[in-house]
């Protein structure tokens, strides 16, 4: 289990490094630059800008020079809000969105693990349709939307919560952005799990299981619900991705202090460097949810460890 | 009825599909003695597996079993799963044929086998699994302190149907159900297999129902034997009476399709076409349209399984001798 991790982990190195790399380039593709205005700076002042941020060397020698800095820890200074780094800018933002980005996520999963199994289990019957409906609302509908909604439901015809902001340590500020960052992955989860949990009770094991006399309670808990766990798990990488980049939207609806409200901002200022800097930490953190979702899959199914 | 420790009377398994029924087993009846083996033989889609599928409560959503199945002094057939649980798996066991997927793949082979003690006899987990050992050690399981721990996709094919009888005898059953249990295996390790059925339910007095398409299995190990076509049993009788003097064409037909070690140049004769769809079985007689010994009044009526003879049925009209004739 021990070499399988640190495996995993130094198969990661290569992975970040490659991703770096292509946002770069695509970054620096794109028309327009940090210092485009519609009042443009006088011509010296603009040459002295660019040279202070490096932009007048050659594209690759900026492209090394930047990955100098990153390896040195230093994600360079940010283009658009002159007086701060990008790493300072962003842990201000991070904890926030780190907290908003995981509840939700450990919400969702667990909400659709155990909706998915009660649609198994009861298949067929009213508690099934009824999730299956709920959970095609968070699968169709799109987060701007159901954030919308329910922005002017609960926070303006009910007042039952805060309709957007944040007011530091306030659980009832996190509701309606967790529910809408929740819903869409809980939903995809709980389709996943119904499926798969369906399947899996067809199996011949369980029907051995059952043969057995254990009960069915038995039956679900032990011999149906840790293998029908292992598709899901393996969707839990890429739905983290999903649930993550949802998260930046919602947080602008909301308007709340994340990395998010940067990254929107960088990108449509072309703050090469924060914009940069924001995906290597979301990257970082799909890549290190994704091993740990590798090292449960392993768990889960024996024969992934001996590979 | 107390020499039987089962009996089966009038069972029926019924599927429902979308706007039709199909009825897989019609009206089965018999009696299973202490300690004996019944093999009950037919081809695939007879409804020899689903029968007993029905009596474990094991069927599909959508089938269901009716008529009696008397174990002891209940009635297994109708219960809830709830209080079916406390007779499967203790009283009656079930093997089924593919010991590669009957096995709980993410579950250790002594977590699948000590559940059973603790549900059924209330052991504590350390007894339970040291049970547990001593079970795979009789099965002929080597190293079983060490492959108690292994998983399933660690063992062969035949070390997880060795498994897989360990885990059925634990409770030392008064039945054991084996669907096709070497169906699935090497020839080479069928025949032991089968040596270790046999030993093992004389041991426990055990009684076994051998359910099985190989006349060559039924030869090795049953005492008696039930020979089942369209849903319906056709001929019962001790092993060696059935097989020196079948008396229903269908079982005739199933001895002259399985090699003999004795006639090696013959060719075989198969019976020829197909099994009957059990949504449209013929009029009459089931088996009349492959059957070489037909005559008018198989079309119109269905033969009912009447007495012949010492411990024998048969569902046959014809009464000549069947042996100087070939089927089909």
């Amino acid at each position: 289990m021990l070499r399988y991790a640190t495996r995993r982990v130094l198969s990661a190195l290569p992975i970040a490094f490659i991703a770096v790399t292509v946002c770069f380039f695509i970054l620096r593709a794109a028309p327009g630059g940090p210092f485009d205005s519609d009042r443009p700076l006088p011509p010296e002042v603009l040459a002295n800008v660019r040279a202070y941020y490096n932009l007048d060397q050659p594209l690759f020698m900026q492209y090394l020079l930047y990955i100098g800095g990153v390896l040195r820890g230093d994600l360079g200074p940010s283009m658009s809000s002159y007086d701060f780094s990008v790493s300072e800018l962003m842990a201000i933002g991070m904890p926030f969105s780190l907290q908003l980005g995981l509840t939700a996520f450990v919400i969702a999963t667990a909400i659709g693990v155990i909706t998915g199994m009660i649609a198994a289990v009861y298949k067929n019957k009213w508690p099934d349709y009824m999730l299956v409906l709920v959970v095609m609302i968070g699968v169709i509908v799109p987060n701007f939307l159901i954030g919308a909604l329910l922005q002017l439901w609960f926070g303006v015809y009910l007042r039952w919560l805060p309709a957007g902001g944040w007011v530091p340590g306030s659980w009832a500020h996190l509701v309606l952005p967790v529910a809408v960052l929740s819903w869409a992955h809980a939903a995809r989860i709980s389709r996943l799990m119904r499926g798969s949990m369906i399947e899996t009770l067809g199996t011949n094991y369980v029907r051995t299981a059952r043969s057995k006399g254990l009960g069915e309670r038995l039956v679900l808990a032990r011999h149906a619900i840790k293998p029908a766990l292992i598709p899901v798990v393996s969707y839990l990488g890429p739905g983290l991705s999903y649930l993550l980049t949802g998260s930046l939207v919602v947080e602008q609806i909301f308007g709340l202090p994340g990395i998010g409200r940067y990254f929107i901002q960088a990108a449509l200022n072309r703050d090469y460097g924060m914009v940069l800097g924001t995906t290597l930490f979301y990257m970082l953190l799909i890549i290190a949810l994704n091993l740990i979702v590798d090292l449960v899959y392993a768990w889960l199914d024996p024969k992934v460890r001996y590979r | 009825m107390s020499d039987y420790v089962l009996s089966i009377q009038d069972l029926s398994v019924t599927f429902a599909l979308h706007d039709t029924e199909v009825q897989a087993v019609r009206e089965m009846n018999f009696d299973l003695r202490a300690g004996e083996t019944l093999a009950v033989v037919g081809e695939s889609g007879s409804g020899k597996s689903q029968a007993f599928l029905g009596i474990m409560g094991l069927l599909a959503k959508n089938g269901r079993a009716t008529g009696k199945a008397v174990l002891g002094d209940v009635n297994l057939l109708g219960m809830a799963p709830s209080r079916l649980d406390a007779y499967r798996g203790k009283d009656i066991a079930m093997i089924f044929q593919d010991p590669m997927t009957s096995l709980n793949p993410s579950l250790k082979i002594k977590t699948q086998l000590s559940e059973v003690l603790v549900k059924h006899r209330g052991f504590d987990t350390r007894k339970a699994e040291m049970t547990t050992i001593e079970m795979l050690e009789r099965v002929g399981i080597p190293e079983p302190a060490k492959r108690a721990n292994a998983y399933p996709h660690e063992m062969s094919g035949g070390m997880r149907q060795r498994v897989m009888i360990a885990m059925a005898l634990l409770c030392q059953p008064k039945i054991l159900i084996a669907d096709e249990p070497t169906t699935a295996l090497d020839v080479t390790v069928q025949a032991q297999m089968l040596d270790l059925f046999k030993t093992l339910t004389e041991d426990f007095g055990t009684s076994l129902v051998m359910i099985t398409h190989d006349l060559g299995v039924v030869a090795g190990v049953a005492d008696r034997m039930m020979v089942m076509y369209g849903g319906r049993a056709v001929e019962k009788g001790k092993v060696d009476d059935l097989f020196y003097d079948p008396r229903h064409p269908y079982t005739l037909g199933l001895l002259h399709s399985t090699p003999h070690i004795a006639h090696r140049a013959a060719r075989l004769d198969p019976i020829q076409g197909l099994p009957p769809s059990l949504e449209h079985l013929p009029k009459g007689c089931s088996f009349n349209p492959r059957c070489a010994f037909c005559f008018d009044r198989c079309l119109e009526e269905r033969p009912p399984l009447t007495p012949v003879g010492d411990e024998r049925e048969k569902a046959c009209f014809f009464e000549g001798p069947l042996q100087s004739k070939k089927v089909a």
